[in-house]
């Protein structure tokens, strides 16, 4: 049986629909992030498990408990918000200790715990210092301490990083994996940053517009996208149409232009118009081999971005967009130079229809 | 620029001059009680008199009891708005707005006729229910500038992420409210105690018709019928409004918040 459990969750203000039909179960252990843009109903779906807000329809089980109408102070989840929500008055100690004195334990036990917690988040120098005296980093390292000291059955992090400067979100959202692994918590993270959610997840459940657009591990929403909207949002994508020629053979024209793929085509006849996924690092400029496709186009712009070279391939009317790894050596692709762009059967992505 | 200079000096000194003047006449005049030199015969007179410790150890008393129950009247429901009823923040606003646009004298009037010894609750019947009634108008007196206090001061916290860091923690509303939340708006609830303290000290209308042994009522006596003492008065109720002024500077900084600002 499944840690966490929603089933049939819809959240209505009035007649708009934030979260619609959103099931999920999670396992115990499980770290899964919500991803999604602004306004998807990520953190409403969050709140709704941490009990700030009741749904209007549907039931949360937490170990098999209904906890749907539970009040938050006693589902025992630990939450990390954005604004780290420390509480100004008391020092990082106070801070850490607090849901534990709520508990009534004793004095002892909360002063070994929140040791415990202060060398857990590499601190234990600024046990008595205050929220305003630490660096945001810190001060969201001291919000996961609290969180994690009365030690909930759930963790639940709501966007904890956007908030940081990009060298330390890469450095803390590693210390939180690796913390999450060693505590074996089941934890929600809401993100809408991709990097984040492929980096840290054993599950991604990517959202829009209120509804679970895809379920799956960062492998299967990057390599094998449902939908035109979870291609668009993960990573970046090259978006075709594409006619189909050959059901069974997975031919497709692609303005003009054959090309096979290996996947199914959702029950597509020969002649419907399907949307199809190409990742601009799946693609390789020159003619490939016999087992490969290849469309013919003109460079229309090159991007030097460093580590990679990114170069912008006009064919009839799409444009594609292709990666490739900037070797040092040799002049770069020229605009306005005819060029092949190839790429492998398993590649070409179709997507469902929105 | 130098003339524009010379204006703004002008209009400072005028303006020092405005305020100041009385005052210093006023002190002045508190100091020749004795004929002939200066002293301070007009204040000693004022302390050692009997109806002068009674009124104001009264009034004291008094607005301490005024500014808890109004804390805990103004806290709960400036929270509740901030956080649950953020709709209802006009009405309530306008409400506790209420007492600056309605006089005292009607106020009172209303009071008397509500809960005098005819009505359903005679407070006025008996001395602790004038006195609940004349701490209960004070609270009314105050409220404009015990909620704007409160509510200016919870709008500088995130009320709302603060609760529901704290209910995760498994606390309920009392320990959010007493543990979290005060300590937090503890400058907003200064500055309107001491706002409610110099009200309540000064205040004649109510407690007069009220018929209660306040300080105002006093000084309003001791005005009618001596010289010197109601001068010595007067400055002393002026340093005590300041010294609530100097208290709400001093130690209306509270409790460092998320920015580091005290």
């Amino acid at each position: 049986m499944s840690f966490l459990t929603l089933t049939g969750i819809q959240k209505t203000y009035g007649a708009n629909a934030v979260v619609r039909d959103f099931d999920l179960s999670v396992e115990r252990g499980e770290l899964v992030t919500f991803l999604g843009p602004s306004g998807c109903g990520k953190t409403t779906t969050l709140r709704m498990i941490a009990g700030f807000e009741t749904p209007t329809e549907g039931s949360i089980l937490i170990d098999g408990h209904d906890v749907t109408n539970l009040r938050a102070n006693r589902r025992k989840i630990g939450m990390v918000f954005q604004a780290y929500a420390l509480f100004p008055n008391m020092t990082v100690a106070q801070n850490i200790g607090f849901g534990l004195k709520v508990a009534g334990r004793p004095a002892a036990e909360i002063k070994a715990r929140v040791g415990e917690m202060l060398a857990m988040i590499k601190l234990p120098q600024l046990a008595e210092r205050y929220p305003y005296q630490l660096s945001r980093g810190q001060q969201q390292r001291v919000s996961l301490a609290r969180a994690l000291a009365p030690s909930p059955q759930i963790l639940l992090l709501d966007e904890p990083l956007s908030a940081l400067d990009a060298r330390i979100r890469v450095s803390l959202r590693e210390e939180i994996r690796a913390l999450q692994r060693n505590l074996g918590i089941t934890t929600i993270f809401v993100t809408h940053d991709q990097e984040e959610a492929l980096s840290m997840s054993d599950r991604v459940v990517v959202m829009n517009e209120g509804a679970i657009e895809q379920v799956g591990t960062p492998s299967e929403i990057y390599n094998a996208p449902r939908t035109r909207f979870v291609a668009s949002f993960v990573g970046t994508l090259n978006l075709l149409d594409g006619t189909i020629v050959d059901a069974s053979a997975g031919a497709v024209d692609i303005d003009g232009q054959r090309a096979t793929t290996r996947r199914k085509l959702n029950g597509a006849k020969p002649g419907d118009v399907l949307a199809l996924a190409l990742r601009p690092e799946a693609l390789r400029l020159g003619a490939g081999g016999d087992d490969r496709n290849t469309l013919a186009g003109v460079i229309e712009d090159v991007a030097f971005l460093g580590a990679v070279v990114r170069v912008r391939v006009r064919l009839a009317r799409a444009a594609i967009i292709v990666d490739t790894f900037n070797r040092g050596a040799g002049a770069l692709p020229a605009r306005g130079e005819s060029v092949a762009v190839n790429f492998g059967a398993d590649d070409l992505i179709p997507l469902q229809p929105n | 620029m130098k003339s524009g200079k010379f204006g703004a000096w002008l209009a400072v000194f005028v303006g020092v001059a405005y305020f100041l003047a009385p005052l210093v006449a006023t002190f002045e005049f508190s100091l020749r009680m004795r004929r002939g030199e200066y002293s301070f015969d007009a204040y000693r007179v004022v302390f050692a008199s009997d109806s002068f410790q009674a009124s104001f150890l009264y009034s004291t008393v008094l607005a301490v009891v005024t500014i808890v129950v109004a804390i805990l009247i103004v806290v709960p429901t400036a929270y509740w708005v901030q956080l649950r009823l953020p709709r209802l923040r006009g009405i309530v606003e306008f409400t506790t707005l209420l007492p600056l646009v309605i006089p005292a004298i009607v106020l009172v009037f209303g009071y008397i006729k509500l809960y005098g010894s005819s009505s359903v609750l005679p407070l006025t019947a008996t001395t602790l229910g004038s006195d609940a009634l004349l701490m209960f108008g004070y609270v009314g007196l105050g409220l404009p500038y015990m909620y704007r206090s409160v509510e200016t001061a919870l709008r500088a916290i995130d009320v709302r992420t603060l609760t529901e860091a704290a209910e995760s923690q498994g606390a309920g509303i009392l320990t959010i409210l007493f543990r979290v939340i005060l300590p937090n708006i503890r400058s907003g609830i200064l500055s309107g105690a001491f706002l409610t303290f110099a009200i309540v000290i000064g205040e004649f209308t109510f407690a007069s018709l009220l018929d209660r042994p306040a300080f105002g009522p006093y000084l309003q006596l001791i005005g009618a019928s001596r010289a010197y003492e109601p001068s010595a008065l007067a400055i002393m109720a002026f340093a005590l409004t300041w010294a609530c002024m100097g208290l709400i500077l001093l130690l209306g900084g509270g409790a460092p918040n998320s920015t580091g600002k005290r």
